[in-house]
């Protein structure tokens, strides 16, 4: 048969894979050593925990190689370098931290870079969990309304009593025990699974067409159900958990997998027209939304106030300048929620616009690479499955860097693989590995099909 | 399916791309407003990180940057800073800088871009730029004589080298110390400050740029040159000069200081006249060459121009739309006419230079972080004030007021020193301001002084000979090493 000759001519490119995977890790530790000797924060203390994960990223490296031979060889070590960008700037942070503990005879704080290597580990061990378990991303489909459950579950666990956890003014987070985790960041995973199996089966119905505006063609009005529902589901997270990232970053996401399960352009209208409907009485309503949204327009007109944060990140961009002042030597440190939030500005200052234009291409990148293996792979559900988790990361960067950098209002959610934070880690290494997966079953020459259920 | 998905990725990318404009506008056309946005302490920080460059007198740091563990990296710190705060100024972190910190900080932070090489090795080895060196033309023991001279009276000393007009002492009294106003402490910068605002002595008016007082006497200089210039007089034309005259116009009379005539038939010549200083043959003079004239010459010494040293001075004036008394007073030095201490060492400089005013600086080299020669002071030539021959006449009849006239107290043995006094009146009930200016020696001059003790620095007799004209001989010693 013809496939089975042309097995033996598709390259694996898992050796490019590798070589990326390292020169990832090299620039990590690079950024680190460059960190350490400017702020002469001592003998390369770090070396233990670089070494550590580059052996993680070895082993992943591995687990690909074995477990999904044709997988595009570019996503991971991406995610990877971000990763290690990451982990140097936490360990920045952490460095000016000691250095103002120092400075003000304070007890010295306890470092998030050794917290964040160790996430990154759990994130990379779920990576390879994934891949194998996950032998193909069509066995999701059949579980389509299990994970839409779980989703909203995860979704509303932080509004729960006892367990839920306010921090910052937003409920994002769960506490078990000593360890707080950020449900939303694992339902968007599931929800852009649920979104897609749904979306797969009923993508027929909804693309019918009742009335015509010109060419512009109108659903049934009966169709309606399914997204206004997402959009009520958004509207609670933002009432319920004030977070108006995850709100968008879900409605968005529907958006765009409805669009390209259906093809209709009218239901982006539809949408849009929603969106703009409930955050014009978000602000209506809300006060926080409002807040955000006033000093979105004028940050400087309470720079030492509601507007300090912004106005903070915006100095610590326009101190960066091109080249940026170099690794260890900025300020960082003086916008809040460096660490988190507003990573992408401190990375800003130190790398400069030519750093941040580099960060951004990757993600870019991302977006990219997923796009292809949705365009690649050969079921519906792939397809859906794939262009929506790389829109998850595209958005996801796309709403919290724009913010920070005031291209759009301010809305709290981690900046993927940078930001320090375990749930975001872990899930974004996990919806890196169905990408993997999704990309290897798009380059591989031959399949065994399974019988496909439709949920 | 396809085609949908190409299409949201191409917003996807769309949406990246909009970031990069964003951070392209933010961080590369925004960027110098926000850096400066009022409020924004990272300017601050950054330039404290920074090891700022030294201010050198010869080779050794009057300021320098010292390293601390707090917060604010480097500390400035000034030696001696009391002698040279008119020229270092200050380096503040509640009230920015002043003098050479502010007017080189380009320089001294290391932004000048004459440092790009060394910013681009410092980029690539991801180093910390550092700031160059200022080594100013002050000649320490001059600048220390005069200090010592003035002794905390309020005054003002600026001494010049004539050929090249390089500011060889430049000092305001009561002086104040830099080190208090650019510690890390801005509770202790404020309370030092408000200390030295509420001070009625104003340490910190820089008064041999900023303050301009009438010269007085001293500004005979100048109606001299005009009468010399003017080719109707030379050192031996007479010229009237009686105990007193009327004013035209006028009520007032103008007495000489002694009360007496200034030569026999109330006559007097015009190196005589210097000589005493005698104000009736002065303001005849004046009167006969007319203001325009005075003004005129007045104008080619520096007189209406606001110089950078590269500390601004304040522009002297000479009154415009005199009437004849108005001349008359103005010819002497008085009503409205006003100079600071760094004119009048001007124009005493240019007389010793034969006629040639100079540009007054007070950097000698712009230095690297290496100490590298970057620059050298390119001595300018601004305007040909007097002829030479008219120079030589002039210079001759001051070292007649140094030799046998009112300025004896400057002569230094051994040296032929010229000079003029000056005893300005000022407001009545108040004491006249002092002034001296000298020339050594008096031909191929090395020094031009300038001294003015404000209302006499406090002294009930006042006269330019008693309290100015010592500390000129004194600075004037230091830099001849006499």
């Amino acid at each position: 048969m013809a496939q089975s000759q042309r097995r033996y001519r598709v390259s694996t490119r898992r050796s490019a894979e590798l070589v990326l995977l390292i020169a990832a890790w090299l620039i990590g530790v690079f950024a680190w050593i460059l960190v350490d000797a400017s702020t002469g924060a001592g003998a390369f203390a770090g070396w233990t925990t670089l070494l550590s994960s580059g052996v993680l990223l070895l082993i992943a490296h591995t687990v690909v190689r074995t477990q999904a031979p044709y997988a595009d060889p570019i996503l991971l070590p991406v995610a990877a370098l971000l990763n290690m960008l990451g982990l140097a700037m936490i360990h920045r942070l952490d460095v000016a931290g000691e250095q103002r503990a120092l400075a003000n005879g304070s007890p010295k704080p306890t470092p998030d870079v050794y917290a964040q290597i160790t996430w990154m580990a759990l994130g990379l061990v779920l990576f390879m969990f994934t891949l194998t378990l996950l032998r193909d991303h069509r066995r999701l489909q059949r579980r389509t309304f299990i994970f839409g459950v779980v989703g909203i579950v995860l979704l509303f666990l932080p509004v729960l009593p006892v367990i839920g956890t306010e921090i910052n003014g937003a409920k994002l987070w769960i506490q078990l025990g000593t360890l707080s985790f950020q449900p939303g960041e694992i339902a968007k995973i599931t929800l852009a699974i649920f979104f897609a199996g749904y979306l797969v089966a009923h993508r027929h119905t909804l693309a019918l067409v009742q009335n015509r505006i010109g060419n512009f063609a109108l659903p049934r009005p009966k169709d309606v159900g399914p997204l206004v529902l997402i959009w009520i589901l958004a509207l609670l997270v933002l009432i319920g958990e004030r977070d108006l990232g995850t709100s968008l970053l879900i409605f968005g996401l529907f958006i765009v997998l409805l669009y390209v399960a259906t093809g209709r352009r009218a239901w982006v209208a539809i949408a849009t027209l929603l969106l703009a409907l409930g955050g014009g009485l978000a602000y209506l309503a809300f006060g926080h939304v409002r807040i955000r949204f006033d000093v979105w327009l004028d940050p400087f007109a309470e720079a030492s106030g509601r507007g300090f944060q912004i106005v903070q990140s915006l100095y610590g961009l326009a101190n960066g300048g091109i080249f940026g002042t170099g690794w260890g030597l900025g300020y960082p440190q003086l916008v809040p929620f460096a660490k988190t939030d507003f990573i992408a500005s401190a990375l800003g200052e130190e790398l400069g616009l030519t750093g941040l234009i580099a960060i951004f291409i990757l993600y870019a990148i991302i977006v990219e690479r997923g796009a292809r293996a949705a365009v690649a792979t050969r079921d519906p559900f792939g397809n859906l499955l794939a262009i929506g988790l790389s829109t998850v990361i595209g958005l996801q960067a796309f709403i919290v860097i724009g913010g920070v950098t005031r291209l759009i209002p301010l809305t709290g959610l981690t900046t993927p693989f940078l930001s320090y934070g375990g749930s975001s880690l872990i899930s974004n290494y996990i919806l890196i590995a169905i990408l993997v997966r999704i990309s290897n079953a798009a380059r591989a020459p031959e399949i065994e099909e399974p019988k496909v259920v439709n949920a | 399916m396809i085609r949908q998905i190409n299409r949201v990725t191409t917003v996807l990318i769309l949406l990246v791309i909009a970031l990069m404009l964003n951070v392209t506008f933010l961080q590369f056309f925004e960027a110098k407003k926000l850096r400066n946005q009022a409020g924004n302490q990272r300017m601050l920080l950054t330039e404290y990180s920074r090891q700022r460059g030294e201010i050198l007198v010869n080779s050794d740091p009057i300021a320098y940057s010292q390293k601390t563990n707090d917060e604010l990296q480097y500390l400035r710190t000034y030696k001696d800073g009391q002698t040279y705060a008119s020229v270092t100024g200050f380096y503040s972190l509640v009230y920015g800088a002043t003098g050479i910190e502010l007017k080189e900080n380009d320089i001294l932070a290391g932004n000048d871009s004459r440092f790009f090489v060394d910013r681009l090795q410092q980029m690539l080895a991801n180093r910390k730029p550092q700031g160059g060196a200022i080594r100013l033309s002050i000649n320490d023991a001059a600048q220390k004589a005069a200090i010592k001279g003035l002794n905390g009276r309020t005054g003002a000393v600026v001494a010049i080298d004539p050929s090249t007009g390089a500011i060889l002492a430049l000092v305001s009294s009561p002086s104040f110390d830099p080190n208090l106003l650019s510690s890390h402490n801005s509770a202790a910068i404020t309370a030092e400050y408000e200390r030295l605002m509420a001070d009625t002595a104003q340490p910190l008016l820089n008064r041999p740029l900023a303050m301009t007082l009438p010269p007085g006497s001293v500004f005979k200089l100048v109606t001299a040159a005009a009468a010399l210039e003017s080719g109707k007089y030379n050192a031996e034309s007479l010229i009237d000069g009686p105990k007193e005259i009327q004013l035209p116009q006028s009520e007032n009379v103008l007495g000489n200081w002694n009360d007496k005539a200034c030569g026999t038939n109330n006559q007097t010549t015009l190196a005589n006249a210097l000589a005493i200083s005698c104000n009736t043959a002065f303001a005849n003079l004046g009167m006969e060459l007319g203001a325009d004239a005075i003004a005129e010459q007045a104008k080619k010494f520096g007189f209406e121009t606001s110089f950078e040293v590269p500390l601004i001075a304040a522009a002297s004036r000479f009154p415009s739309s005199l009437d004849q008394a108005q001349t008359a007073m103005s010819a002497i030095g008085q009503f409205d006419v006003r100079a600071t201490a760094l004119q009048m060492a001007m124009v005493t400089a240019t007389i010793a230079n034969d006629g040639v005013l100079m540009k007054p600086y007070l950097v000698e080299q712009v230095l690297g972080a290496d100490l590298s020669v970057l620059e050298d002071a390119s001595p300018a030539a601004i305007s040909r004030a007097m002829k030479p021959e008219n120079a030589k006449i002039l210079r001759d009849m001051m070292v007649g007021v140094v030799a046998n006239g009112t300025g004896s107290n400057a002569q230094i043995s051994g040296v032929s020193v010229g000079g003029k006094t000056g005893t300005a009146e000022n407001t009545p009930g108040q004491s006249a301001h002092a002034w001296f200016v000298g020339m050594a020696p008096s031909e191929g001059a090395k020094v031009a002084v300038a001294v003015v003790l404000q209302n006499g620095g406090g002294a009930r007799e006042v006269s330019g000979n008693a309290l100015a004209a010592p500390i000129a001989q004194s600075v004037m010693r230091a830099v001849l090493g006499r």
